[in-house]
């Protein structure tokens, strides 16, 4: 299986190592031909204006927009902003996940936390299904997901976290930080 | 797992989500504006840029948390400040705006010669410099949760920055090739925890992220640092010391990106304007140089 990170910034290395930990071929993603072949793609997290800048300069937009309709994309916190319809303000946005987020919606870095997560799609065949390990850094919230997109995590008062549109995934936190591989391997599956 | 803030994991997560991106120095609202608009994944907020802070002279100290806050509520990406070395006041009052990074900086008058700050007690992650592996991880013994080379900042020079990198990089790959019996002397050659001697060499990289600092005036200079393996750049002076900062500034943001494609490096090159004017490090006098200040 050969996976694209998008790499214009950010932890894309990390995505990148965790990938190839579970046998995936992996790609950089710097400009549109980069994306022939890819089975599915990841946008990481980083700074989602720089992002969205990049994309627009190398007229990645349509394509990345192209490739979505097709097949497998996640977005882990600025890629579930890129990945978004709406994001409360402007700036440069893929809109293929009927989803509102809002950026920093937990206040500054100093407010950046750590937390469980009960995720119950990510539960084994065995039905093993612990806590997942979260990471929440400047992270953004899911304000609000509408049909056909759905809610995958929530935090305990109930604000959602991630969430899934067909082969589309979004997550505020950022599970390559983790060495949790438990959704890196729900994406692949997404992906085949 | 009961919900937890400040820990390392998301200190050092934070500066995971600015790799690959340009940091810009910036000393007005309106300056943050325009590196957010070129792209910069984080804005240092500071009084005077380096180059200035050498040519006034006299004692540099923390900058006006009224600058720092207008910069804060100007911008959406993380905002950074310095404070002096050893100057754990300075940083109470950064962590207290909920700055989302501290620079305990040499660009500043240092105010201890003997100890840097201990960084583990703050709510916001810190970011230091170094020269070599030593002395990055004697920082991150502290508890800062990202590093960048001192480089010799307000020069426009970029030979420190690259000096130290090598430096640091090259020490990494010594260590990698030394066999174990030996890892101890050299934790106590260079000065380091022996602790985090073991898990560098065990990654084959510094536990946190290590961004190029201090002489980066092109485009060309941030590419060279990113192919020789930083994750990174911070730019001080090189942008708005130069005659077209927006241009220059997404120039160098799309030349941190595509590091290793010489068209676009080439492309991005073209039609800058007049970069800072740079002053030669080799020709400086030892006490004009602010990369031997930490300890």
């Amino acid at each position: 299986m050969k996976i694209g990170v998008l790499a214009l910034q950010g932890d894309f290395h990390e995505h990148q190592v965790m990938l190839q930990g579970l046998g995936a071929e992996v790609v950089q993603v710097r400009l549109p031909r980069h994306l022939d072949g890819l089975n599915g793609l990841i946008i990481p997290g980083g700074e989602s204006t720089t992002i969205g800048k990049l994309a627009v300069a190398y007229d990645l937009m349509q394509p990345l927009r192209q490739f979505g309709r097709e097949y497998a994309i996640w977005g882990t916190c600025a890629g579930a902003i890129f990945l978004s319809k709406d994001a409360m303000r402007p700036q440069p946005l893929l809109e293929l996940m009927d989803i509102r987020v809002e950026r920093n919606a937990f206040g500054r870095q100093v407010d950046s936390f750590e937390i469980g997560l009960n995720v119950p799609a990510l539960a084994a065949a065995n039905g093993e299904n612990p806590p997942f390990h979260a990471l929440f850094i400047r992270a953004p919230l899911i304000e609000r997901v509408f049909p056909p997109a759905e809610v995958l995590a929530s935090l305990e008062d109930g604000r959602i976290v991630a969430a899934r549109q067909g082969k589309l995934l979004a997550t505020s936190f950022h599970p390559e930080l983790t060495g949790d591989t438990r959704f890196h391997r729900y994406f692949m599956e997404m992906a085949e | 797992m009961v919900k937890q803030v400040a820990t390392f994991a998301v200190k050092k997560g934070l500066a995971q989500m600015l790799k690959g991106g340009v940091i810009m120095d910036v000393v007005t609202a309106e300056h943050a504006r325009i590196a957010e608009e070129a792209g910069a994944c984080a804005v240092m907020a500071l009084e005077r840029v380096p180059a200035d802070i050498r040519a006034d002279g006299g004692v540099a100290r923390m900058s006006d948390p009224e600058l720092i806050l207008q910069i804060m509520d100007t911008v959406s990406i993380p905002v950074m400040a310095k404070c002096r070395i050893g100057h754990f006041v300075e940083a109470q009052i950064l962590d207290s705006l909920g700055i989302d990074y501290i620079d305990e900086s040499e660009v500043l008058t240092p105010a201890d010669e003997a100890h840097h700050i201990y960084k583990h007690n703050f709510r916001a992650p810190f970011v230091c410099g170094c020269r070599n592996l030593g002395e990055a991880l004697r920082r991150i013994g502290e508890g800062a949760a990202m590093i960048r080379t001192k480089g010799e900042a307000g020069t426009g020079d970029v030979v420190e920055a690259v000096r130290h990198a090598r430096t640091v990089l090259g020490e990494i790959r010594r260590l990698q090739n030394m066999p174990e019996e030996e890892v101890m002397a050299f934790a106590k050659e260079i000065g380091a925890p022996y602790e985090l001697v073991l898990e560098t060499r065990s990654l084959g990289r510094m536990p946190v992220v290590n961004f190029a600092a201090g002489g980066i005036a092109t485009p060309a200079d941030a590419a060279l640092m990113m192919q020789l393996g930083v994750d990174g750049v911070f730019v001080g002076s090189g942008i708005f010391k130069s005659g077209d900062p927006a241009r220059r500034a997404a120039a160098i943001v799309k030349a941190t990106t595509h590091y290793n494609d010489p068209k676009i490096l080439a492309e991005v090159s073209r039609n800058l304007g007049e970069p800072m004017v740079g002053r030669n490090v080799s020709s400086m006098p030892e006490a004009d140089r602010l990369a031997g200040r930490g300890w």
